[in-house]
């Protein structure tokens, strides 16, 4: 990880309101973090945690209506992506940032070969011809590991399993050599054995092309193993952010403590009994001006109900770089 | 555990489950779908057995089977002396009281026209000849049993949350006090923080009621937690079949191995068992490698494993794997690891 050097992507006070016909969503909540060059940030978070969304919010891929930014700044570089026209925004998904989705099945059209689908961007982007797009993509194929790349082009989606499917779907986010790649769950919906193939090529992929990617998942294991950095997001806040070591190893959060111990451990002493986190997680029909995960924390006191915890840092360092948690709660409070 | 547990409860042999495959204009039976091909194993009662594997092993359809969902094309299944499998319609329903299922997807599962009341009643209406109100009475019981609050009585699934709705789905299956209980991947649609909710559910119904679980998933971990043993299947047939602490200690068949190094431990900071990468896809149901249905990925595989299919045998007590580097008459020696070596040794001394 280059200190020091500007960061790649730069997320500020991102709110992203959802109208619908029962009142606003409230999905994400004044987010704000940053992605160094050729860093992995992991993004935690329950399903309705604001972590999608968030992302997409980032490069225009909600539908508006209903979706509706309200307020924020999305530095790619100098560029403020909330700021340029819908053209421009064009040019920049794609070409400078990458997206992988959860669902290998739905997010490769049917009706074309995987050749044209690699090919779209590359001639879309970078004004590639027929022929030289075509070499580009049997190279692309190759890097992502699927055999016989050049006879593989014409074939359509359904012709290839769910790992390969996701092969492909990394190799159109590839193609371009993005700055950013965003990974929507994209081992969520494959086995075991086949996401850590993916595990292992997107390790390898960082290697070689040394881009920045910011990884969504609910799967802590897969997390520890691939991050250097993680946001855990809960009620479209980000409630703790830290080094992944450092979030394993020191939790602050009672959210991600208790995170944490819910997992069944596959080595180690089994417990007798899992660990919960009672109730449910919030329904953000407002703009919180009190902790959303008061209801379920077991340190919960007064100040949770009536001020929303801004992000503090934890130790050396500032929010957003080093350790850094939103709770108000800390052992002082519990002698006080 | 006590005497009772000594007689299994569900015994499964050599059970096969066909899909036939129709093709051409004439909608001809061009060939079959072996979802599940020759699968042996008992289930102790009070006991719950892990079924674990990746998606299309069959696990599911051996769920089914089990409850004859689907009319197996060969092999008995005999639950509490009955065998299931050739049962007659009208016996079949007098026997289904006793085994019940929760499903995976709580959303499909129940009809979003029926009150919660009438979904759990169901059962009641269809098996037992009560009133009414003694119905509502069971049903009430139900929900105090799976944690669900009295009130919600008359509302629709679509207004509970997926772990409230997956309560549902188990005080349905508890109706009519079952004793065995498939559970098709429950926690599956869960979030992390409700899975656990549901597990705890399960254990405690277990505890309280002496259920038994064929537990279907394929989360590893979670099912290191729930299972007394555990048998992961692939490609239709049972690799190995364990005690849990000894299969997540030691795999011994190397589709086993793989899959535990596969997961992700939630700790950067602890030592992790080396990775073994498979190599491919596995292979389509309907057309299995000759030889041992695992041989195309199998990191260990020799000569024997393309021609032969292993049989699933004991080679340490309680134990059962289905691969040759175990059988006693196998020289494995020099083309297993030295640990494959070990475990052979130790299978042959008993």
């Amino acid at each position: 990880m280059p200190d020091g050097a500007a960061p790649v992507l730069d997320v500020r006070g991102l709110k992203t309101v959802f109208r619908t016909r029962r009142g606003e969503v409230h999905a994400v909540n004044t987010v704000s973090f940053h992605l160094e060059r050729g860093e992995l940030l992991g993004v935690v978070g329950e399903s309705g945690s604001g972590k999608s969304v968030t992302m997409m919010s980032l490069i225009g891929l909600l539908p508006s209506p209903p979706a509706e930014i309200r307020q924020g700044q999305v530095m790619l570089g100098d560029q403020d992506l909330l700021k340029i026209s819908a053209d421009a925004l064009r040019d920049v998904r794609g070409a400078k940032v990458g997206f992988v989705f959860q669902d290998p099945m739905t997010s490769l059209n049917p009706v074309f070969n995987v050749g044209f689908q690699i090919m779209e961007p590359l001639r879309r982007h970078m004004g590639l011809s027929k022929a030289e797009a075509t070499d580009r993509a049997v190279e692309l194929l190759e890097l992502v590991g699927i055999p016989d790349a050049r006879k593989r082009l014409g074939d359509y989606p359904h012709q290839f399993s769910g790992g390969m499917r996701q092969r492909v779907m990394i190799a159109i986010a590839l193609a371009c050599d993005p700055d950013v790649l965003i990974a929507d769950e994209p081992t969520t919906a494959l086995d075991v054995t086949i996401q850590a193939q993916i595990l292992e090529l997107v390790k390898e992929l960082r290697q070689k092309l040394g881009m920045a990617i910011i990884w969504i998942t609910h799967d802590l294991g897969v997390i520890a193993g691939i991050a250097d950095r993680v946001m855990v997001m809960y009620g479209g806040q980000v409630v703790e952010q830290a080094p992944v070591k450092e979030l394993f190893g020191n939790p602050q959060h009672p959210y991600t403590r208790a995170l944490l111990k819910t997992i069944p451990s596959l080595t180690g002493a089994r417990a007798e009994r899992l660990q919960v986190i009672e109730g449910q997680p919030p329904i953000l029909t407002a703009e919180p001006t009190a902790c959303s995960f008061r209801a379920r924390c077991p340190h919960a006191f007064a100040r949770c109900g009536t001020e929303n915890p801004a992000r503090r840092a934890i130790g050396s360092g500032s929010v957003g770089h080093g350790h850094d948690v939103a709770c108000h709660w800390t052992p002082e409070v519990a002698h006080a | 555990m006590l005497d009772e547990t000594a007689t299994p409860l569900v015994q499964v042999s050599n059970l096969k489950m066909y899909f036939p495959i129709y093709s051409g204009v004439m909608r001809l039976r061009s060939g079959e779908v072996k979802a599940v091909d020759g699968v042996s194993f008992d289930i102790y009662r009070g006991e719950t057995l892990g079924l674990v594997g990746e998606s299309g092993c069959g696990k599911s359809t051996v769920g089914r089977a089990l409850l004859r969902l689907y009319d197996p094309t060969g092999g008995s299944v005999v639950i509490d002396g009955e065998d299931i499998a050739t049962l007659s319609a009208k016996a079949l329903r007098k026997k289904r009281p006793t085994m019940q299922m929760v499903f995976q997807d709580p959303q499909a599962s129940l009809n979003p026209r029926m009150t919660l009341a009438a979904i759990i009643s169901e059962p009641l209406v269809e098996h037992t000849d009560w009133t009414a109100e003694r119905r509502l009475e069971r049903v009430f019981e139900l929900m105090d049993a799976v944690g669900l609050n009295r009130a919600f009585a008359n509302r629709f699934p679509h207004e509970f949350s997926g772990g409230q709705r997956q309560r549902i789905g188990i005080a349905r299956a508890l109706a009519l006090n079952p004793k065995f209980i498939v559970c098709d991947e429950p926690i599956a649609a869960l979030d992390v923080s409700i899975q656990a909710q549901v597990v705890n559910l399960l254990e405690d119904l277990q505890a309280k009621l002496g259920l038994t679980y064929l537990f279907i998933s394929h989360d590893l971990s979670m099912v290191r937690h729930i299972a007394d043993r555990v048998a992961v299947m692939y490609l239709g047939r049972i690799a190995e079949l364990s005690p849990r602490d000894a299969l997540f200690s030691n795999p011994l068949h190397p589709y086993a191995e793989a899959l535990l190094s596969a997961v992700n431990e939630p700790d950067p900071n602890r030592a992790r068992r080396p990775r073994i990468i498979l190599k491919g896809d596995v292979p389509s149901p309907a057309n299995p490698p000759q030889g041992c249905n695992f041989c195309t990925r199998c990191p260990k595989a020799f000569a024997r494993c393309h021609v032969e299919k292993p049989a699933l045998r004991e080679v340490e007590p309680g134990r059962q794997v289905a691969c040759f580097l175990y059988e006693p008459t196998n020289p494995a020696g020099s083309t297993g690891s030295a640990e494959a070596t070990e475990h052979l040794q130790h299978g042959v001394s008993q």
